[in-house]
Order: C-alpha cells, then structure tokens, then sequence
C-alpha cells in the first residue's frame, strides 16, 4: 500500500499499521491483505465481488477489520460482504471506506453489508467514512447495511461521515426478533456543495425487541442533508429515534420520520430538531476569550465527537 | 481600573425608543469587590452586559485600564482580562465539564487541575469532569460549573450576575468563601449582582441601580444599613416586583 491508502486506513479505521485478529484490507478494488483467526473466517465470494466473514458461535472479544480505500480517481466499485455470526459471540466489526481523489473523474464505492447475527450474540460495529484530494472528480459512497438480529442479541452500530464526501445515499435495515436490540448511532457533517442521503427501516418484529436511532448532524455551506427514519412496531415492542441537527450558512436539511405501530403493545417515539447554533453558546465560548469561528468550532466538534 | 463614561443604552420596541440605561458615570478600582443591587429590570443585567461587550452602548465610552473598549469585541475583552458568569449559565451538547474549565482557563491543563476548580465551588470533581454541560445537570450544578470557569479564568476583572440564584444554602456559604478567596487572596476586581445581604456585606462598596440610573452608590457599610432598614435605598428596591425583596441571611 502507498502512502496515500495508509493515511487514509489511520483515518477510517485508525490503524497505523496491520491490525491483530481477522482483517481484510481491500485497496483499489482488490485484496491488498488478509487475515483469519481459528473462530473467524475470510472467504472471497466467487459470484460477486465481495467477503463472506463468519464467526464461529462463542467468539468472544474478538474483532474484525475489513476497511476499504480507493486512491485511483475514476475507480467505481460494487462490493458485497455479508457477516454470519453466530450464537453467544461478543465481537467487534470494524468497515469503514475511504476515498482520495486527486483527478478529474468520479470515484465510487458502493457497499452492501449484510448481518446475520444468531441467538444471545453482541455485536459492535463502526463504521467511518472519508475523503480527500483536490481532484474536480467527486468522491461517491453509497452504503446499505442489512441487519438480521436473532433473539436476544444486542447490536450497535456507529457510523461517521465527517469529511471529504461529496454525494452519499445511506440506507440502514433492520430486522429483530424475540427480545433483540439494535442501537445506531450517526454523526454526519457536510459541507460545501455536498449531498447525503440517509435513511434507516426497521422492523420490530419479535417480542420485547427495542431500538434506539440516534443521528446527530452539521450542514454547512451550501451542503443539504435528508434523513428518513421509518419504524415498524410489529409485536410488543419499543422504538425511538431522534434526529438532531445544526444548521449553518446556505444549507439545507429535511428530517422525514415516520413510526407504524401493528400491535397495541408497540411503544414508538419519534424526535427530531433542527437549528442554528445557539447565539448564547457562541458568547459564552466568547467570554472566555474564543474568537467566533473558534466557538463555533468547538461547539460543533462537540455535537458530532 | 474600569470606567464608564456617560453610558446609555437604548432598545426599540413597538412603543418606541426605551432607554434601559440612562447616562451612567462609574469608576470601579482595581481590586475592589463591588456589589450592584436593585429591583427587577433597573439595568443592573444590562450594564453587566455592556462592560463585557455583549451589549454596546448608544452613547458613552467604557475604559478599561484607561484604554477605550467600547467598541471591543466580547473576545478582545476576555482576553485583555475581563470575565462574566451568566445568570441562566448557556448549556451545550456534546461539551464535557472538564473541556469548559480547560478553554477557561485558556490553556491544556491537567485533569486533576480542573477538578481543583470545581472543588472549590463544592463539586465532587470526579463526579463531574467527564459530563456533559446539557440538560442532564441541574440548575444548582450548572450555576456552580459556571462559577468554576470564573475561578479557572483568574482574570483581573470577574463580573457576576446573580451567582446566588439557584443555588442551596450550603453552596451559598462556599460561595461567599470563594469571592472573599477571589478577592483578598488573589487580589482581582470583582462585580457582582446580587440581592444576597451576605453578599452585600462582604463588598468594599454597594451600587444601587434604579430605572437605568444609579440611585446610590457608598461603602457598604453605609449603604447596606440604609437598605435594610428601609431607609432611602430600600424604597427604590420595594418599588421592584416581589422578586427583587431583599433577603437577609435568616431567610
């Protein structure tokens, strides 16, 4: 790998260097390194482009890493990986793409994860994205994460687009059954001319299944983001999610949400803000002797860590 | 030293002009405690606002150290040394406690350092530092946060409106031990609003501030008298609404 896929891995996934445990480090559409572990397995799919990762039931603190860069402008790709995790496993999964481009033409990645997580199982999964290089071409991502979560298993997904990506369409699925848990975190900040699309559909369909969606998110510029946030009570259940943004200069953001409860047991809550910077949090930040742009700086930083 | 030279300031509204402050003259030595009472909406909060530059005055000069700020920024003024605690302290999402006392105090200090100033305003430090300065915390415990910043900042002048408000009777007691600290130890300017006697008792002068203009002004232990027993000064702070009553110390 060149330097230029190095600082991008430190960025998505924050490694300087091969990290311990399973990876598979894919770099301008091909393996660039691979690892597997006697409980996790790595198998290149033979009909599509893409990873098939299994973890064996009862891995326990064990973790996985399969970023992706792209330092080749003009490179498109389309990449399935799909995770089959088994019962009682506690693992961590960290993907994450990150694209330079230094020329004139669009780069691509386009991503479909699916998760088939089993009984009783934790799964964490981070999922960072980036992009740099002063090339006119623009750096597309485009996301889907399909999420079966089998009984009681918790997962929680964290994902971070904060720099560098001009056009995303995100779309995060979910199915739980019996007494499952899913908990997604966002944080999303746009800028300049930027567009990002996100929208997250899950169904609560086992009994006593929860989730929590939390998107937090900066427009800046001339920047427009849209969230759509759709949860279907099917059973007794409980869902809740919240959009909360900060708005800034010419940029745009539309907060659709919509909650179908099937089942009279379906507790659904649904919250979303969206707003400047409180006047008052930049002079406070002032009195303290910050200049204006460093107090709106500060506080942004906050409201994405 | 901080001067204010013929200071008004004035708002529109739908009935026209208003004038919140009418023509003010005021020196505050350096390392002098200065109490401002009075009732409810005679100016004290504006004129707060004005020394820290929040506000900019329609007519008038502020100085500080005999340098003219009026037209300084909120930022440039911090940084020549002047502080305000809020009333209502600003809440923040995603901001710790311990990122707030380490921008007060303008550089990366130590965790232990940070936890040393809120120990003084009777915060169990590590029970804080790592919180974040939103709604989780109460109104009591933020007021408190905000006065630690104010100890962080260790500036020559430190504005306070109404630190008392909010807060139990046990903080009070360290509170006051905190502005005497303040004070005498680290020998700073302090103003402070308030309608607390106690407070009133432990400043060098009192400033009595009515319908924009200053009523009265005198060493405390002339002008707290008057104001208790209702004399002179007292009849302006019961022409304020119920929430300006003065609170002697067995309340």
């Amino acid at each position: 790998m060149d330097e230029i896929q190095k600082t991008l891995l430190e960025q998505i996934a924050g490694l300087h260097e091969v990290p311990s445990g399973a990876y598979n480090i894919r770099a301008n559409g091909g393996m660039a390194a691979r690892n597997t572990t006697a409980n996790i397995d790595i198998v290149t799919k033979e009909d599509k482009s893409g990873i098939d990762i299994m973890i064996k039931p009862g891995t326990k603190h064990e973790s996985v890493h399969i970023p992706v860069v792209l330092s080749q402008s003009g490179l498109k790709e389309m990449v399935y990986n799909d995770f089959y995790v088994g019962d009682d496993c506690d693992v961590v999964i960290v993907a994450g793409c990150g694209i330079h481009n230094g020329g004139d033409e669009a780069s691509k990645h386009d991503g479909i994860h699916r998760f088939f997580v089993g009984k009783n199982s934790k799964v964490k999964y981070v999922e960072k994205h980036y992009g740099s290089g002063d090339g006119k071409g623009e750096r597309m991502m485009n996301p889907t994460t399909e999420i079966e979560l089998g009984e009681n298993s918790y997962m929680e997904l964290e994902t971070v687009q904060i720099r560098g990506i001009d056009s995303t369409d995100r779309m995060t699925k979910g199915k739980l059954m019996k007494g499952a848990k899913l908990v997604i975190n966002e944080k999303l900040m746009t800028h300049g001319n930027q567009y990002a699309k996100t929208a997250f559909e899950i169904d609560l369909d086992g009994e006593g299944s929860s989730t929590n969606v939390v998107s937090r998110s900066v427009a800046k510029d001339n920047s427009k983001q849209i969230f759509l946030a759709k949860i279907n009570g099917n059973n007794k259940c409980a869902g809740h999610s919240e959009c909360d943004a900060i708005i800034m200069d010419n940029a745009k953001i539309s907060a659709i949400r919509e909650i179908n409860a099937n089942c009279v047991d379906a507790e659904l809550i649904h919250e979303a803000a969206i707003g400047k910077i409180a006047g008052e949090q930049i002079i406070k930040l002032m009195t303290l002797g910050l200049t204006e742009e460093e107090a709106e700086a500060q506080i942004v930083n906050g409201f994405l860590r | 030293m901080l001067e204010l030279i013929d200071v008004s300031f004035e708002v529109e509204d739908i009935s026209g002009t208003k004038e919140i402050i009418k023509h003010i003259n005021l020196k505050i030595d350096d390392k002098k405690f200065v109490a401002i009472t009075g009732p409810n909406g005679g100016g004290k909060s504006t004129l707060a606002k004005l020394i820290v530059g929040i506000e900019k005055p329609t007519s008038g000069k502020i100085l500080f150290n005999g340098e003219d700020i009026t037209d300084m920024s909120i930022t440039q003024r911090a940084k020549m040394g002047i502080s305000y605690a809020f009333q209502q302290p600003v809440r923040f999402k995603g901001i710790k406690v311990k990122d707030l006392v380490k921008l007060a105090s303008g550089e990366n200090i130590s965790v232990s350092s940070a936890c040393d100033f809120l120990s003084e305003v009777g915060l169990c430090a590590r029970d804080y530092i790592n919180r974040d300065v939103d709604s989780s915390l109460s109104g009591g415990e933020l007021k408190r946060i905000e006065i630690a910043t104010i100890i962080a900042r260790n500036t020559e002048l430190s504005v306070f409106d109404e630190p008392e408000a909010g807060i139990d009777l046990w903080s009070f007691k360290n509170l006051i031990k905190v502005f005497e600290k303040m004070h005498k130890e680290n020998q700073k300017s302090i103003i402070i609003i308030s309608h607390q006697e106690r407070i009133l008792n432990i400043a060098d002068e009192i400033i009595v501030i009515s319908g924009g203009n200053i009523e009265t002004v005198g060493k405390s232990e002339e002008v707290l008298p008057m104001l208790l027993n209702g004399v002179d000064g007292a009849s302006l702070l019961r022409r304020g609404t119920e929430g300006c009553k003065f609170h002697s110390e067995e309340e």
